[in-house]
């Protein structure tokens, strides 16, 4: 079915001045979109068995998985920045994914291989993490330059949705195949491996690289700081960035959830299923909507969704409806939020330079969250879980008050 | 550059390619997990080797200078003794495992569903009683109270399987003991197929018990042992103690109580095994399993990787 739909876009023209109008989302977009949710399954499915794996091939602990998690988070960061510069440099957005997307491949093969070896694994997530920062913004890119600019919200939108119905699947058919098959830990990294691999192959024969800029114009990095200080732009990272710090952990959010209700630990793994599966969900929906009436009023609405959320948790609510509605706010608070940014940015950033200018943006909302989550782990330490949240309400409420005005001025095309 | 057709048909066919690849392994290690369902080609009489389990969970044989003999199921814990092989597994859901005993032919015997996450399994001398453990809450037993355990026992003689050792009494100082905080893990067989050792964690404290199929009865015999593993001769007992957060291998005389710190001197936590009545056996993260005399001297040295080593007498 979706080869079909990406067969008749591919063949399409991907430029934005004569791509496919209101009604269709570009082939482009949609063979991205199947890249990521095939590359989704792939990743999922490793990091659903993954503590399982280790906890009894090594005997490593969670807390030392989390904090390899952590390390890596940070220096994917930088390689963001330096994936989309060197994208948009030599034009070429789509080797520079490709490159991102195959790296990340590799490591499904390279994970069984190390063994019990701690530094194998090791390099072996970092190399998966740096071809994850390298491959986000170019991606990002690609999906802009080949949608025309009153259709991104719906590109986005539809690209989020597929991309979390592959993270859904992952897990599926990881424990599919390991209750198919006793131990068969090889055959769930050969079938990620795979995934990955049919990924790339998407990317490579069904992605239409963009009409690429000529000499002149090439993303210099004086053409990348200059658009960078653009007020528009400028103003939307500041943005991003104020709200990123005032947006709490996800999970720190199904803890809260987990605790106030009462309920067992054991469904804690359960509870990011109700934030993706109302994300998958309410992003094509909301990328529409976002189109309509404004990608920056729906980026502001969807945090206000997420104070919503806030307040519900720290409310007298309590039981199995209030969990439901903070999982269903948190899930339209990204729908309205993860590919609205993305759309909004992409606009603001000439073409030349618009993988640079989505990874800032990237970069800056994900530092922001970074350090909000280490002061909201301190507030939370120092008071009451619920009182904590009761703060990070009210500073929320002040962020959306201070961003509103800032994209007021020159409203989306 | 490739017309688009040209392009389409050549990933369409890659893909395929791919995916055709992936079926196939899918189909071909579903069929091999067959081998699941029989031992393998290990060899449960070769006396004086050693069995163990790899890093991914396959169990090896091997003699004790390393040479490779065999390979069988996959288990997470494996023991084997008196030609039974007892084989615990997860199976990939969260706290869903089960037991599997494989006989002399390395027939599938005997298949018991079991509730958590595998920790111990033991097999008697004779090959007649499997005792094991799985963790039923929580991942650390570091912190006290935040773990639960299951232990249980099956005579292959009678077909008697008892569920869980906490449906026996235990006696303390002579007197029932009455708490329903009670935990037991580490069950360890002696020659009589009757009697065997675990341990009982309650209120904060552990305890060696002696146990009773007959009578179904547990006797306190002391504190703070745990994973007993019984020596083949029945007099002395190894063990790890707790020493605050760490665990160091130490060896109890039955008779006398005289108690030897081992020559390990690193945090352990595993049930030790006995290779020979002078030597232990037993796991370090790594996984890597390594042997240490039971006298106290000598050093620990190095054996093989991997992980639940069970020699094969």
């Amino acid at each position: 079915m979706y080869l079909s739909t990406t067969r008749a876009g591919a063949a399409a023209p991907a430029t934005p001045t004569t791509g496919p109008g209101r009604g269709r989302v570009p082939g482009t977009v949609l063979a991205l979109g199947m890249v990521s949710f095939v590359t989704d399954i792939s990743a999922e499915m490793v990091t659903a068995v993954l503590p399982m794996y280790l906890m009894y091939g090594i005997g490593l602990g969670y807390l030392q998985l989390g904090l390899l998690d952590g390390l890596y988070t940070g220096a994917s960061a930088l390689l963001r920045l330096g994936g989309g510069y060197v994208a948009d440099r030599f034009s070429r957005a789509k080797a520079v994914a490709v490159t991102g997307y195959g790296l990340s491949a590799l490591t499904k093969l390279a994970l069984p291989l190390a063994g019990t070896s701690m530094a194998g694994i090791g390099l072996a997530v970092g190399v998966d993490r740096a071809g994850k920062g390298i491959r986000t913004a170019p991606r990002d890119a690609l999906i802009t330059l080949s949608t025309p600019a009153d259709g991104l919200g719906r590109a986005f939108g539809v690209h989020r949705t597929m991309d979390t119905a592959g993270a859904l699947l992952g897990p599926i058919v990881a424990f599919g195949l390991l209750a198919a098959v006793l131990g068969g830990y090889d055959l769930v990294f050969g079938a990620s491996f795979g995934f990955a691999v049919i990924g790339v192959l998407i990317l490579v024969f069904f992605v239409r690289r963009p009409a690429p800029v000529s000499g002149a114009r090439r993303g210099t990095l004086r053409a990348g700081l200059t658009a960078l200080a653009r007020p528009r732009l400028r103003r939307t990272c500041f943005a991003a960035g104020l709200l990123g710090l005032v947006t709490v952990g996800d999970m720190f959010l199904y803890l809260a959830i987990q605790q106030r209700i009462g309920l067992a630990p054991t469904v804690l793994p359960l509870l990011p299923l109700g934030t993706a599966v109302t994300f998958m969900l309410a992003a094509t929906p909301a990328g529409r909507l976002a189109d309509r009436v404004g990608r920056w009023r729906l980026f502001l609405g969807g945090h206000v969704l997420l104070l919503g959320g806030y307040l519900v948790l720290v409310g007298p609510f309590g039981g199995w409806p209030a969990a439901l509605a903070v999982l269903g706010l948190h899930g339209l608070f990204y729908a309205a939020t993860d590919g609205v940014l993305m759309a909004l940015a992409g606009q603001l950033v000439p073409a030349e330079v618009r993988a640079t200018g989505l990874a800032v943006v990237q970069t800056v909302q994900a530092v922001a969250r970074a350090g909000g989550a280490v002061l909201f782990g301190i507030m939370a330490q120092l008071t009451a879980p619920t009182t904590a949240f009761g703060f990070l309400a009210a500073a929320l409420c002040v962020a959306i008050a201070v961003a509103a005005p800032l994209g007021a001025r020159g409203r989306d095309r | 550059m490739r017309t688009p057709r040209g392009r389409v048909l050549l990933g369409g066919t890659l893909i395929g390619m791919v995916l055709a690849l992936m079926a196939g392994y899918v189909v071909w290690r579903g069929a091999g997990g067959d081998a699941g369902a029989r031992a393998g080609n290990l060899d449960l009489h070769r006396t004086g080797t050693l069995l163990h389990v790899k890093a991914g969970g396959g169990v090896v044989q091997s003699t004790m200078d390393g040479t490779w003999l065999g390979a069988g199921p996959h288990c997470v814990r494996a023991y084997a003794a008196g030609g039974t092989l007892a084989c615990l597994r997860g199976l990939g859901r969260r706290f869903s495992a089960e037991l599997e005993v494989y006989g002399s032919g390395g027939h599938s015997e005997l298949t018991l569903p079991l509730w958590g996450i595998p920790s111990r399994v033991r097999v008697s001398a004779s090959g007649n009683l499997v005792g094991w453990t799985v963790f039923r809450e929580g991942d650390s037993y570091l912190a006290n109270g935040a773990y639960s355990t299951t232990a249980g026992i099956y005579d292959l003689r009678s077909g008697a399987h008892y569920g869980s050792l906490e449906d026996f009494q235990p006696l303390l100082d002579g007197s029932p003991y009455r708490r329903q905080d009670v935990n037991y893990w580490g069950v360890t067989f002696a020659e009589d197929d009757r009697t065997f050792y675990a341990t009982m964690s309650s209120a904060g404290s552990t305890w060696l018990m002696r146990g009773d199929l007959a009578t179904r009865t547990l006797t306190a015999l002391r504190r703070n042992v745990e994973c007993p593993s019984l020596s083949p001769d029945g007099t002395r007992i190894a063990y790890k103690k707790r020493n605050g957060q760490r665990w160091r291998l130490h060896v109890l005389d039955l008779a006398t109580g005289a108690d030897t710190a081992l020559a390990e001197p690193d945090h352990v936590d595993d049930q030790p095994a006995w290779l020979d009545p002078h030597t232990i056996a037993y796991t370090k993260p790594g996984p890597a399993v390594f042997a240490v005399p039971a006298d106290g001297g000598g050093a620990p040295r190095r054996l093989t990787a991997g992980a639940s080593p069970s020699p094969v007498r």
